[in-house]
């Protein structure tokens, strides 16, 4: 049996070096053209990834995933705003589960 | 209105969503026989969704510090592009002690709010919504241990989908300004579905392949100019 203690430790300290190594290392602005523009369109392909289809598989029914996902496109091409987009989804959500467990 | 309140403003659908994950990760914590004290210590110490879950599992199954030190470096390997991304939004005359901090918070949620500040990131800003979003975190998590069917399925569910809603707030925006940037972000959609759906890769794997491949493409068809990036 192992410490869970030591576990701890030894996921913070892993964690810890994988996130400030680069961002300690790299403390100059990259001249290269290629690595300037890779890194400028990591965030937002990053981003994009991560939220589809995550988002359409992290509620119970998978179309009111759907449907907050298109409720959180057209508000933030609206620009309402982090606030705004996130609360809207989330209403969305609770909605159509209250409606799709009323049709069941 | 200053920089750190902002921050907390900000950070109030991040602390939502970290609530509502962190108490299904809390869940899965408790069957591996953690306690609520350990959970809370875990979270706040790692701060990784992905991570933490599979080290709950590798702790269930009693598996080695060797084995825990690489699960942790799979499951957090987008971190180092991250990292490597923030490097440049971070003024070169900034005291080191703020990189520090910041590298210990950096999350994709974090990352979210530091990418989308005009310039350089503002430390105080990001202090403050760590403040607000950090604490519901790890407060989540010892939540989830200590009475994981007591909030209705209904309302996890809504809570679940906050961080994507944050996310498109962030990436919607810039594909307006910039029809490259639509382009890679419907791309990342459609090779995010397939991959998802048609191979065995995990969502982090998934995560740093198309992140390479699509932001190289990117920076390929149409490199920025000096003022861009």
């Amino acid at each position: 049996m192992h410490n869970i203690y030591l576990y701890i430790l030894v996921m913070t300290v892993t964690v810890y070096l994988i996130r400030v190594l680069p961002l300690t290392l790299v403390r100059k602005i990259i001249r290269n053209r290629f690595l300037r523009s890779f890194l400028y369109y990591v965030p937002y392909v990053t981003l994009a990834v991560m939220s589809f289809p995550a988002m359409i598989d992290a509620t119970i029914h998978p179309y009111s995933g759907i449907i907050a996902f298109l409720v959180g496109l057209i508000a933030s091409y609206k620009d309402l705003g982090l606030f705004k987009v996130t609360v809207l989804c989330c209403i969305t959500v609770l909605v159509m589960e209250y409606l799709f467990a009323a049709i069941r | 209105m200053n920089g750190f309140r902002t921050g907390l403003k900000h950070a109030i659908p991040i602390g939502l969503g970290y609530f509502a994950v962190a108490f299904s990760l809390g869940i899965i914590a408790s069957n591996a026989g953690i306690t609520a004290f350990q959970g809370f210590l875990t979270s706040l110490l790692v701060n990784a969704s992905a991570g933490e879950n599979a080290a709950f599992i590798a702790i269930k199954e009693n598996a080695s510090y060797l084995q825990m030190i690489l699960i942790m470096i799979v499951s957090n390997i987008r971190y180092v592009l991250m990292s490597f991304a923030l490097s440049q939004k971070m003024d070169p005359r900034m005291p080191l002690i703020h990189r520090l901090v910041l590298g210990f918070f950096l999350t994709d949620e974090y990352f979210a709010l530091e990418i989308a500040q005009d310039g350089y990131v503002d430390p105080v800003y990001m202090y403050g919504a760590i403040c607000f979003a950090s604490p519901c975190w790890a407060l989540g998590t010892a939540f989830g241990i200590l009475m994981g069917n007591v909030l209705p399925l209904n309302i996890v569910s809504a809570l679940s989908v906050a961080l994507y809603g944050m996310f498109m707030a962030i990436f919607v925006p810039a594909c307006k300004k910039n029809r490259i940037i639509t382009l890679l972000v419907l791309l990342s959609f459609a090779c995010s579905f397939l991959l998802s759906r048609f191979t065995s890769l995990s969502e982090s794997h998934i995560t740093i392949v198309l992140t390479l491949l699509i932001a190289s493409l990117g920076a390929i068809i149409a490199p920025v100019e000096d003022e861009d990036a």
